[in-house]
């Protein structure tokens, strides 16, 4: 065991007393099983998680409502295509949100549209689904925010309110997010185990340096860590996010395959290699990390087998 | 060993200042090894395209690390083939490494760049199961791995563009029944369930009529 796990063991305490900062509230998930209940039979068991599927791609209508909400799907599947004036970085959007935001457990754009408007404590105020798509681009993409009236924004917007239509608003969908309820590993993550399992499962695809592999300058597997990936700001950089997305997705096609503890120590290994700074960076590690990481789920600002996470930001 | 000399002799001759592996394989590809393996443009043509009708794939311009793990893999097994067992098994693992390193280099047949077959609709369903996939099944896009148009990615992901609907459909049925069974993660056997005889049908006849990149890069 090397010194950063036992660290790790205090932390994860102090999480399970402060709650998870990032969880929607809880009343509005109780709030409307009613309205679930009616709305969808199938879910009338369990009215508290009603279930929703997407309507297929192919039902996207004709004119110029639908020419919006296929330029929607466009910049969300090829986004440094599509929206290049506030992409960093050589991701899209459907790196971390599969089938172009329609699948369930991988933060499916029909899961989270209608928990908008939302108070966040990521920003401190209540956030349109607008503003939390203006935090992608800022965070996950390494960009900058495209106005609210832009016309990706408007486009993402219409795609996701096609994506939606029949989802009652204000529940929290079976399938929306990913899957983080309960998900704890019975050990602390660890690192060097975690590098056992990425070389064994993620390094196909994503390399053994992390870096994706390109085609023609596209990235066809993206890069996991380094200067083209998301930055200390992502929600991906949190180890709950990640261990939950990739034990329910990754291997890609071959999702729940990992154990629960290969899943958060291959997470712990991706998020404890150097990406690019935190736009929110006041120029002390330690300060943005009290202000904006103070959780056991940032290892940002936190020391890692010597290194300094956040210290060098950009650098591979 | 009577084949050899005649080609020894024609490659001093040609006054070409060909490393001695490159000259072995074009020679392995041209005439066989003299020691039981067939030589290799018989069936994948004279230069690497390989044949349509009887779905023999393309060699040419592929990865050279997925190509020695190939014949590696007809000769161990874990790619069941009654046709490439013999010639694998036959090859050295040097001469196995020079024919993909050989293979690799070769340009991109101009016969290819214009497909054989018309390209389905992009609604059809070999196109909706090639670049969307059904995840309904857990199963994405072909192209999320193989590349955009099927153009191939890295060692592990051959490219799928321009291949013989034949021989992709063959792939597909083998990973079905497992006489392939030499895929990492067991991608290919684990995906290739999820898929009905027309899914296949659909998809391999998709791939068949992608367009090669531009002649003489190779992808």
């Amino acid at each position: 065991m090397n010194p950063h796990t036992v660290k790790f063991t205090g932390l994860l305490a102090l999480v399970s007393l402060a709650g998870c900062a990032q969880k929607p509230p809880a009343a509005s998930a109780k709030a409307s099983p009613a309205v679930a209940a009616t709305t969808h039979q199938a879910a009338a068991a369990r009215p508290s998680t009603p279930t929703f599927a997407p309507p297929p791609e192919s039902s996207i209508p004709a004119g110029p409502l639908g020419e919006v909400i296929r330029q929607g799907r466009a910049i969300f599947t090829d986004t440094p295509a599509h929206a290049k004036a506030y992409v960093g970085n050589g991701l899209s959007c459907s790196n971390c949100h599969l089938d172009a935001g329609r699948l369930a457990n991988s933060a499916p754009l029909w899961g989270a549209w209608g928990m908008y408007p939302q108070y966040r404590k990521k920003n401190g105020h209540v956030n349109t689904f607008g503003e939390r798509l203006q935090g992608c681009f800022m965070f996950s993409m390494n960009g900058k925010a495209p106005p609210l009236d832009s016309a990706e924004i408007v486009a993402l917007q219409t795609y996701a309110w096609w994506m939606a239509r029949g989802a009652p608003v204000g529940v929290k969908l079976k399938g929306a997010g990913y899957p983080k309820e309960d998900f704890k590993p019975a050990q602390p993550p660890d690192y060097a185990r975690g590098e056992k399992v990425y070389a064994a499962n993620c390094a196909l695809c994503h390399g053994g340096d992390g870096q994706g592999q390109q085609v023609a300058g596209r990235n066809v597997f993206p890069p996991l860590w380094g200067a083209q990936s998301f930055n200390w700001g992502a929600g991906m950089h949190q180890l709950d996010n990640a261990a939950a997305f990739i034990k329910a997705n990754m291997p890609f096609s071959r999702g729940d395959t990992l154990s629960d503890q290969d899943a958060w120590d291959v997470a712990m290994f991706m998020d404890a290699h150097e990406r690019p700074q935190d736009p929110r960076f006041n120029g002390s590690l330690s300060e943005t990390r009290k202000k904006y990481h103070d959780t056991p789920m940032s290892l940002y600002g936190t020391e890692v087998n010597g290194h300094l996470l956040g210290a060098s930001t950009g650098r591979r | 060993m009577s084949h050899r000399l005649p080609v020894l002799i024609a490659i001093v001759l040609s006054g070409m200042p060909l490393l001695a592996h490159a000259a072995d394989a074009a020679a392995i590809a041209r005439q066989g090894n003299g020691t039981g393996a067939a030589p290799c443009m018989a069936c994948h043509g004279v230069d690497g395209a390989g044949q349509t009708a009887a779905g023999n794939p393309r060699l040419a311009g592929l990865d050279a690390a997925y190509l020695q793990k190939q014949l590696d893999d007809f000769a161990s097994g874990t790619r069941d083939s009654a046709v490439m067992k013999p010639t694998a098994s036959a090859l050295g693992e040097e001469e196995r490494r020079a024919l993909a390193l050989y293979y690799s280099k070769l340009p991109l047949p101009p016969t290819l760049a214009r497909p054989a077959t018309p390209m389905p609709a992009a609604d059809s369903a070999g196109a909706v199961l090639a670049t969307r996939g059904d995840w309904s099944k857990g199963v994405p896009g072909c192209v999320q791995c193989h590349g955009p148009g099927g153009a191939g990615v890295g060692a592990h992901f051959p490219p799928l563009a321009g291949q013989p609907a034949v021989y992709i459909e063959a792939q597909l049925k083998a990973w079905q029944s497992g006489s392939r069974h030499n895929d990492p993660l067991q991608l290919m056997q684990h995906l290739s369930a999820a898929l009905s005889a027309q899914d296949i049908d659909a998809v391999a006849a998709w791939f068949a009529a992608q367009p090669l990149p531009v002649a003489g890069a190779t992808p």
